[in-house]
């Protein structure tokens, strides 16, 4: 068995464009999903009537559906009546009410987690709803969901693989298209093999280690 | 008679601290020995490296004329030590009776319906027989340690251990435990207690033993102990007990 | 021209029947293999032997380092070259899954056991338990209700994973539905359907755990 590296390194830019799609990807779903998920805590906090109904719809919807059916429905489905998005498009969008949905979850049981006592000092110094919000519930709520907020951020990094089902051309969707066009499978393998470990053990690592440092700063949990 | 218990030289490190140094230590065959000593003296960890749940790094350890070395089958030697812990930890997932037979049906291979003879004739005798089909949280503190020990009974031990056993109970139940061990005591059993109870320990020590940093640093009958201290370390222990035994009135002139 | 709407669904229900079956029979098989091996897998971890620690945790890192659908082309197409050996889409659907499964499993179990008091383990140990005892008679039965609601997560996990075997080429339902799309261009229906399949597969298992989540929490 012959490994060609030579050829690994003619593909070398093409991968390089491929991981900046990966990152583009999941970094706009990220910031996209995070943007719904507080929408929809500030849904949750106010308690606004039918709103709320909605926002647990989707959270379950969205919860209990694969990313790879969002995808094809948005891709595949909506032309059909009209709405024609590109595959980048499409999978920013998918992610975007996969990613929502999870984080919402996240934001949600952050929210909960703040103390009462909190909430009832700041009443007692005549803070408004929406300055309690953004003062004293959304600031620690942020801290307590920070673990499992970073964790679905890698964990929406991963996801960006199954966008390659439709043509957007990040890591997984270029090595297919290498083998397929020049069958040297080892090669291609290896190289994204390479890539996702390269990519995701180090945020693995940062990950554990967020959670270790916000476990000592949380006292009572 | 000769000793159940020997330990000659024992000592053990966690880490760089040593925990137990040099212990030597003798227990015969139905004596009581109770062993006192300030936090951290060690002697929590003396009775856990009697039955193995902790090893030490030196000395020697023989029970009942066997020499037993950190990598021995503790399987075996536990069945004949007992011990009963602080926090009674009874298996929360079984009834009462399960937690007692558990050891002698599924260790000892002993036919269960023997071994439930034995089982509820240890529970009357600790006035528990009407609980043996409740679980453990339908119980108070001191009903469970009671199980506990009937627990450890059941397995027929030579020696039975004691780790503050009713350190973490409400106040008004510790009597009854008490008095389930002075019982184990007068039917000739051999004990080894550990505990903060000063008169209990007066009460059913034939020995006393007094640890500090790892050490024995004095042994004594109970009335020599008590009325008598012989070292520092020893007398200035006891004066703290009975400070609070002997505290003036608030107003006294 | 074919039928459209309900009808259609109706009409396609046998050829649906049998996408279904693949799509829940790599799931059903998946989530066997992971229970077991999960299990397994936690008990092996809780031991405290540090050399099989370090091994099963490269196994859990590789696992969470490289996303499932890559383990699934890697699977697909390297082991026919390294091993020689020709898996179909369905079985390498089920080998990647249950890999991946066992080693979620495998910490919810070790979470659940590392829950249970260390005391419970002593007392165990103090009446002459071993090993095979100790887990089978007081560990695990306690781990038991600990980690059932985490189970049931991995489990959904695992059902919405198994879509992408769809593309390896197996033909499950997604495929089949696929087929009919391109036969009868109702795609939006049978997307519809697909998405409404999987969620009515997922949710009263996510429902069911979030109950007995609040139960245990209560008692």
């Amino acid at each position: 068995m012959n490994f060609d590296v030579d050829f690994i390194l003619t593909t070398l830019p093409a991968f390089i464009a491929a991981v900046g799609v990966t990152l583009q990807v999941g970094l706009i779903a990220i910031g996209t999903s995070l943007c719904v998920a507080l929408i929809n805590a500030t849904i949750a906090v106010f308690k606004v009537p039918v709103l709320r109904s909605l926002v647990r719809l989707y959270v379950e919807l969205a919860r209990n559906t694969p990313l790879l059916i969002q995808l094809f429905f948005i891709y595949f489905a909506l032309p059909s009546i009209g709405i024609r998005i590109s595959g980048f498009a499409s999978a920013i969008i998918a992610m975007t009410f996969l990613g929502g949905a999870y984080l919402t979850e996240i934001l949600r049981a952050g929210v909960e987690a703040v103390p009462k006592a909190q909430i009832e000092s700041g009443l007692s110094i005549g803070l408004s709803r929406w300055q309690l919000l953004r003062h004293v519930i959304l600031p620690q709520a942020g801290i307590l969901s920070l673990p499992a907020l970073f964790a679905n951020f890698v964990f929406l990094l991963k996801e960006t693989t199954v966008v390659s089902a439709v043509a957007v051309p990040e890591i997984l969707y270029t090595t297919k298209n290498y083998i397929a066009l020049y069958y040297k499978t080892y090669e291609m393998l290896a190289v994204m093999t390479g890539l996702c470990v390269l990519l995701f053990v180090p945020l693995s690592l940062l990950l554990r280690l967020v959670e270790r440092r916000l476990q000592h700063g949380q006292f009572g949990s | 008679m000769s000793a159940l218990i020997e330990l000659s030289g024992f000592s053990k490190r966690f880490g760089d601290a040593p925990v137990l140094q040099d212990v030597d230590l003798s227990v015969r065959e139905g004596e009581v020995v109770v062993i006192l000593g300030p936090s951290g003296c060690g002697k929590s960890t003396l009775l856990r490296c009697l039955n193995g749940l902790e090893s030490g790094h030196a000395g020697h350890y023989r029970f009942a004329g066997r020499e037993l070395a950190p990598n021995t089958d503790w399987r075996q030697v536990r069945q004949q030590i007992g011990m009963v812990f602080q926090s009674y930890h009874l298996f929360p997932h079984m009834s009462v009776l399960d937690n007692i037979l558990l050891g002698p049906v599924n260790v000892q291979k002993r036919p269960r319906a023997k071994a439930r003879q034995q089982a509820e004739t240890l529970l009357a005798r600790v006035g528990l027989l009407d609980k043996r089909d409740a679980f453990p949280r339908q119980l108070s503190g001191g009903q469970q340690q009671r199980i506990a020990i009937v627990r450890a009974l059941c397995m027929n031990p030579k020696v039975m251990l004691f780790d503050e056993v009713t350190a973490a109970l409400d106040p008004e139940m510790v009597k009854e435990v008490l008095e389930v061990i002075l019982d184990l005591a007068r039917s000739g059993m051999t004990l080894l207690i550990v505990t903060h109870e000063m008169a209990f320990a007066r009460a059913v020590a034939d020995r006393i033993l007094f640890m500090d940093g790892g050490r024995i640093v004095e042994q004594a009958a109970p009335e020599t102990f008590f009325s008598s201290p012989q070292t520092a370390r020893a007398q200035q222990f006891l004066e703290k007990f009975s400070y609070v035994e002997n505290m003036p009135k608030r107003n006294a002139s | 021209m074919a039928s459209s709407g309900l009808e259609l669904l109706w009409v396609s229900a046998p050829q649906l029947l049998t996408g279904i079956g693949r799509t829940l029979g790599i799931s059903a098989l998946a989530i066997v293999f992971s229970s077991v091996g999960g299990v397994a897998y936690g008990i092996l971890r809780n031991l405290g032997i540090r050399w099989v620690d370090r091994v099963l945790l490269v196994y859990l890192e590789a696992f969470r380092a490289i996303p499932v659908l890559v383990w699934l082309y890697l699977f697909f197409f390297a082991l026919p070259i390294f091993l020689g050996w020709s898996i179909s889409g369905f079985w390498c659907a089920v080998l990647v899954l249950s890999l991946w499964g066992i080693s979620e499993t495998g910490e919810v179990v070790r979470g659940a056991l590392l829950s249970i008091p260390r005391g419970q383990r002593e007392a165990g140990l103090a009446i002459g338990l071993g090993l095979p005892g100790l887990y089978g008679r007081v560990l695990l039965p306690q781990a038991l209700r600990r980690m059932t609601p985490p189970m049931i997560n991995v489990f959904t996990r695992l059902i919405k994973t198994s879509s992408l075997a769809v593309l390896i080429g197996v033909v499950d339902v997604i495929k089949i539905g696929q087929q009919i799309i391109e036969r009868t261009y109702e795609s939006v229906l049978i997307y519809g359907f697909l998405f409404l399949f999987f969620f009515f597969v997922c949710y009263p298992l996510s429902a069911a755990s979030r109950v007995l989540e609040r139960r245990r929490s209560h008692s």
